[in-house]
């Protein structure tokens, strides 16, 4: 009985009923069409053509191709709770970060290389930085010139795309070297996009629990002025939230543009501030700010995934499945939504009364 | 009288502010979002001052005209999802120079219809002589175009098709209902002579809704359920590496060992779909597996049928803008151009892969790709 109490008072619990519902609807398609039920979640190891034995699996596949969508949610997490707005410039600021390392590593008006210009290394730097600016850019408008974040992020939303296309001199830029491209295949039999979100999600569990970090910033979205009072630096804490949002943002991009080795200015990142900011409402996060759970994040950034690869594999048509994926998000939206909770739980102990 | 003085301020300002977006044709894409912004009171104020404002954009013009003598001509181009794109956007940028007598205004509209409409508009208000649009979706023009009617500016349509107006002067481009057939046809006689007896195919389409995704995709289908072939599934790659490469990535599992024909509706997704066919340890390209069928036929695309990767590449030949002056060079002698001019296209293969077909009944000749070809392709 105390362990079916715990189980229900545990946060994580509605985002993860809601990421099982959505895989079990490969179940039952599977079953009623007479393959293994359990094939969408089969993993095994594949022979390829250009990466040695990999690990071949429509559950790969989700875990490969939501990183980028992960990754953005770690940093959307720290926004949404210290300042009770969203980052929506991520997308555009993602693929611009990816124009910035491609054209520094091909050299400018260069449209396609097989070779490096510059170091790996000074190209994700380039990145990397270009996170920073606008992560910083962001932060000082929302923390010190106190914008709305929606409007302050606004800018950089429409900007960052044209200003990557201006790097980029107007051209798809192709990078296809091996060094590059190895960020976006594979280590080993594992997917490198994989390994890298994995790291970033250690790095900044390790923080926030070793440290004050993540108290402070839940404690300045709670309530700013007190936690100024209380001797808390609350601006420079939103804009850490935001800087660390951009950071994020730039390694999305990196991840992202070393799959298709290119920067694609016109569509890296394209919706991705929207799934990024649906991961951390699917988590149970509230997007008033204060308390996070950035594991619900996460697992909420998985779910988008897991939704897109399951039409993929029921094979729905392109032109609707914004329809089935807007109607499975209200399903999980209004499961977590409290008054729909307090509805429940009256009706259980309603139920529970009459039973006794 | 202080109404109209005000009103030919306004639009005065108006024609000053959208030249002095459009005067950095640097920065085409900075424009495009702003536009959208800018949407509501650029509708408002020629509905309100459409009389003033038509007044003040000749006399606007005829200054224009009298500074360089420049043909001014205004072009609203899609976005740059892709290299042939970029073919496409060099080539109008080539043929309409200043050396060439032609001061070109240039939008990249992002893939964004509102702010290519938009765009068109920004045209009319800085008094264009001529406007040249690569639609981004079929429909929604007749509004705009009547617009373009109203202030006497010829539209030049290219590429992509209008559908649901005809107020435009020519439509220049390819035929991607021939080039889904031609796809489709060389399939047909390429099978037969490698003996295959099965056709199962699947296919990454285009952005759904773009007359290339519509044609490419009918014309194949037609030919597809004359020939009883199956068409596994269709899903969009919306002409993108990244598309392309998850769609097939999704292939390769649902239908593993079922398929013998990819069809990308463009060279970029070909790209992508073979990085995820390698992932899978799918062979393709001549002698392999998987026969994989590609458009647009870009330099790179050209390279990876040389590198037998890509099975055939039917080409839709990005270079329409001398077609284009060529259009304007008439109106400008007061004569009257065809509605529909067709750009030639090619269709390319390695040696080897040449085969004889015909579509509606005329044969078809192809070309075979060597290193002079690929040198000599945009």
């Amino acid at each position: 009985m105390s362990t079916w109490k715990k189980i229900k008072s545990w946060p994580l619990l509605l985002p993860v009923v809601a990421l099982i519902l959505v895989m079990a609807v490969n179940i039952i398609h599977d079953a009623a069409t007479g393959v293994n039920p359990l094939s969408f979640f089969s993993i095994s190891l594949r022979e390829t053509t250009t990466n040695g034995t990999i690990l071949y699996g429509r559950l790969i596949d989700v875990i490969n191709r939501g990183s980028e969508i992960a990754i953005l949610a770690i940093g959307m997490t720290l926004v949404v709770s210290a300042s009770a707005g969203t980052d929506i410039s991520v997308g555009s600021v993602m693929s611009l970060c990816a124009s910035a390392m491609c054209v520094t590593l091909a050299g400018y008006g260069v449209s396609s290389t097989t070779t490096l210009a510059k170091p790996l290394v000074i190209g994700l730097l380039a990145a990397i930085l270009m996170g920073i600016v606008c992560g910083a850019f962001n932060g000082t408008l929302v923390a010190h010139l106190s914008i709305q974040p929606m409007v302050a992020t606004l800018i950089l939303y429409s900007a960052a795309r044209a200003i990557g296309l201006l790097l980029c001199n107007d051209l798809i830029v192709y990078v296809r070297n091996p060094s590059f491209a190895f960020i976006g295949s594979f280590l080993g039999p594992i997917p490198t996009p994989i390994v890298i979100t994995a790291i970033c999600i250690a790095i900044v569990s390790v923080v926030l629990k070793k440290t004050a970090l993540g108290m402070y910033i839940q404690s300045v979205g709670i309530n700013a002025r007190a936690s100024r009072i209380a001797g808390l630096n609350s601006k420079l804490l939103i804009f850490l939230a935001y800087t660390l949002c951009g950071v994020f943002a730039s390694i999305a991009g990196i991840v992202a543009s070393s799959r298709i080795t290119s920067a694609d200015s016109n569509n890296i990142g394209l919706y991705l501030e929207m799934d990024a900011i649906l991961s951390v409402a699917l988590g149970g996060n509230s997007l008033g700010g204060g308390k996070f759970n950035l594991a619900g994040s996460i697992i909420g950034a998985y779910t988008i995934q897991a939704i897109t690869t399951t039409l993929y594999a029921l094979g729905v048509s392109s032109i609707q499945a914004p329809v089935y994926k807007a109607v499975i998000v209200i399903i999980i939206v209004v499961i977590e939504a409290p008054p729909f909770k307090a509805f429940l739980k009256r009706h259980s102990a309603a139920f529970a009364s009459k039973g006794v | 009288m202080k109404k109209k003085v005000l009103a030919a301020i306004m639009a005065a300002a108006m024609v000053a502010l959208t030249a002095c977006a459009a005067a950095a044709p640097a920065a085409p894409a900075a424009e495009a979002p702003a536009a959208t912004e800018e949407a509501a009171p650029a509708e408002e104020a020629p509905a309100e001052e459409a009389a003033p404002a038509e007044e003040a954009a000749p006399a606007d013009d005829a200054a224009a005209e009298d500074a360089g003598g420049l043909i001014k001509v205004g072009f609203a181009q899609v976005g740059h999802e892709s290299d042939w794109r970029t073919a496409s956007t060099k080539s109008c940028q080539d043929v309409f120079s200043t050396e060439n007598g032609y001061d070109l205004s240039f939008v990249d509209c992002d893939n964004d219809e509102a702010a290519q409409k938009e765009a068109v508009r920004s045209f009319i208000e800085q008094g264009v002589d001529y406007i040249i649009i690569d639609p981004i979706i079929a429909t929604g023009w007749d509004t705009v175009l009547t617009e373009c009617e109203d202030a006497g500016i010829p539209v030049i349509v290219i590429d992509r098709t209008i559908d649901d107006s005809d107020k435009y002067v020519s439509w220049v481009g390819s035929d991607f209902l021939t080039e889904g057939k031609a796809a489709a046809e060389w399939l047909k006689a390429y099978a037969d002579a490698q003996g295959i007896k099965e056709v199962n195919a699947l296919i990454i389409q285009g952005t759904i809704g773009s007359s290339a995704q519509i044609g490419r995709t009918d014309g194949f289908q037609e030919i597809a359920d004359r020939e009883g072939w199956t068409v596994l599934d269709k899903q969009t790659g919306d002409f993108t590496e990244a598309g392309g490469q998850e769609v097939m990535e999704s292939y390769c599992k649902s239908y593993a060992g079922k398929f013998n024909v990819v069809v990308c509706e463009n060279d970029n997704e070909a790209f992508g779909a073979m990085t995820a066919m390698d992932n899978a340890g799918v062979t393709y390209g001549p002698g392999n597996d998987v026969i994989l069928i590609s458009y647009d036929a870009c330099t790179a695309g050209l390279e990876d049928v040389k590198a037998g990767k890509i099975t055939a590449d039917f080409e839709c030949n990005p270079l329409a803008a001398p077609t284009v002056e060529g259009v304007i060079k008439t109106l400008e002698s007061g004569g009257t151009p065809e509605k529909e001019i067709l750009v030639p296209d090619n269709w390319y293969a390695l040696k080897d892969q040449i085969v004889d077909f015909s579509v509606d009944g005329n044969a078809q000749s192809m070309i075979e790709v060597t290193d002079d070809v690929i040198a000599a392709q945009y």
